[in-house]
């Protein structure tokens, strides 16, 4: 397969959110201000691009039986590499994304990953195929957040846009919306695709 | 502030579901919940193994990596006490009771990657709980999730034949109803409130 073909695939075609319902937890969890979701988009590519490159490498050496052991180190290891660099320089967004930047470990696109292609394929390879489902999930956060976040609070990246008319909804921030955003999307994305047959 | 343990406990079943509010756990929350039996037997084997992780892991948090100063190695060190421990708990049960490994036995794979079990240890640690008052909140939120994947099963079994759009067969539809279960939720906030 080609570089681009196995980037588009698996960031759009084989979207990990809304085609394999897979690592929602965070895909409702950051989603109310548009600038978390960003960092955590940013920090799963990370670490997804650097542990499929780094579990193909090593995918012959890893013994079968305990490989799920290892898959998860080897994820934990980059994930706490995100953590400090967040607490770091952003000590803020740190703060307010808490748990969520270390449950990026059981966040289950990069174990998917892992398992579907890095196990099988070259680095090079898996560490495009990481990227691609590391920027077709930081999309789907994104556009969750654009909604929430503009009805939520009237603004988008903590600009406000919609001004001192705006009424805000409180339901938006609240955990609820999080769910019937994400089914919104899911069935507005599916529904296309099932006409077609 | 000392809050009661016993307030933890209720706060965190109603209150801050760790499902509901937190979004913990959903990805065996949507897959295992098409049938009520199944269902209860992973909240089941959840209770169990929340409850006991985050009181292992208060222990090996405050008396191995604090004195030690090696903190930042929690996320690795808690997975690896989740992973034992439910190792273990597979070895125990199918050696001593085969009838509960075989009713419970088969869920507990799923739990080592279920991301409620290392929140609720990342979310205590965060909180400053005490002993008493991150057992309290371990018990409390594997009987939340038990309760939201209960009713979730409940209720898909009913809708089962019911008429649905098809772009929203599966996971969309039980999105919603987790959402439409969420906002009843919040009826409890007034109640107790944990952050």
């Amino acid at each position: 397969m080609k570089k681009k073909e196995i980037f588009i695939t698996s960031a759009f075609t084989q979207n990990s959110v809304w085609r394999q319902i897979l690592g929602i937890c965070s895909a409702l969890a950051v989603t109310n201000l548009m600038l978390n979701s960003l960092v955590m988009g940013l920090g799963v590519i990370f670490t997804l691009a650097l542990s499929s490159f780094t579990i193909s490498m090593i995918r012959d050496l890893i013994p079968k039986r305990i490989r799920m052991m290892v898959q998860t180190l080897i994820i934990a290891s980059y994930v706490i590499i995100v953590d400090l660099f967040l607490k770091a320089y952003y000590p803020e967004i740190s703060k307010s994304l808490g748990p969520y930047v270390g449950l990026i470990i059981t966040n289950c696109i990069i174990m998917g990953r892992a398992e579907a292609f890095a196990g099988k394929n070259a680095p090079i390879d898996s560490m495009i195929d990481g990227i691609g489902a590391g920027v077709g999930y930081t999309l789907v956060l994104l556009i969750i957040a654009f909604v929430r976040e503009l009805f939520g609070f009237g603004s988008v990246f903590g600009i406000p846009l919609l001004g001192d008319w705006w009424t805000k909804w409180s339901i938006m921030v609240m955990a609820p919306s999080a769910f019937f955003m994400l089914a919104i999307l899911i069935w507005v994305i599916n529904t296309p695709k099932l006409k077609r047959g | 502030m000392e809050l009661n343990a016993f307030i933890i406990f209720i706060a965190a079943i109603f209150t801050s579901n760790i499902l509901l509010t937190n979004f913990l756990g959903m990805c065996s929350f949507l897959s295992v919940s098409k049938e009520v039996d199944s269902s209860i037997g992973l909240g089941m084997a959840v209770v169990f193994v929340m409850t006991m992780t985050s009181a292992l892991n208060y222990v090996v948090y405050h008396y191995i990596l604090v004195p030690l100063d090696i903190i930042y190695l929690q996320y690795i060190i808690f997975i690896i006490v989740i992973a034992a421990f439910v190792q273990l708990t597979e070895m125990v049960m199918e050696r001593f009771s085969p009838i509960l490994y075989y009713s419970l036995g088969i869920f507990l794979p799923l739990i080592t990657v279920n991301c409620a079990i290392l929140g609720v240890s990342l979310f205590m640690i965060i909180r400053n709980y005490s002993f008493i008052q991150s057992v309290a909140y371990g018990a409390g939120s594997g009987l939340g999730w038990l309760l939201a994947i209960l009713a979730l099963a409940g209720i898909r079994q009913r809708i089962k034949e019911k008429y649905v759009p098809t772009g929203l067969v599966g996971a969309g539809l039980s999105l919603i109803i987790t959402g439409i279960m969420a906002l009843a939720f919040v009826g409890f906030s007034g109640i107790v409130v944990i952050q």
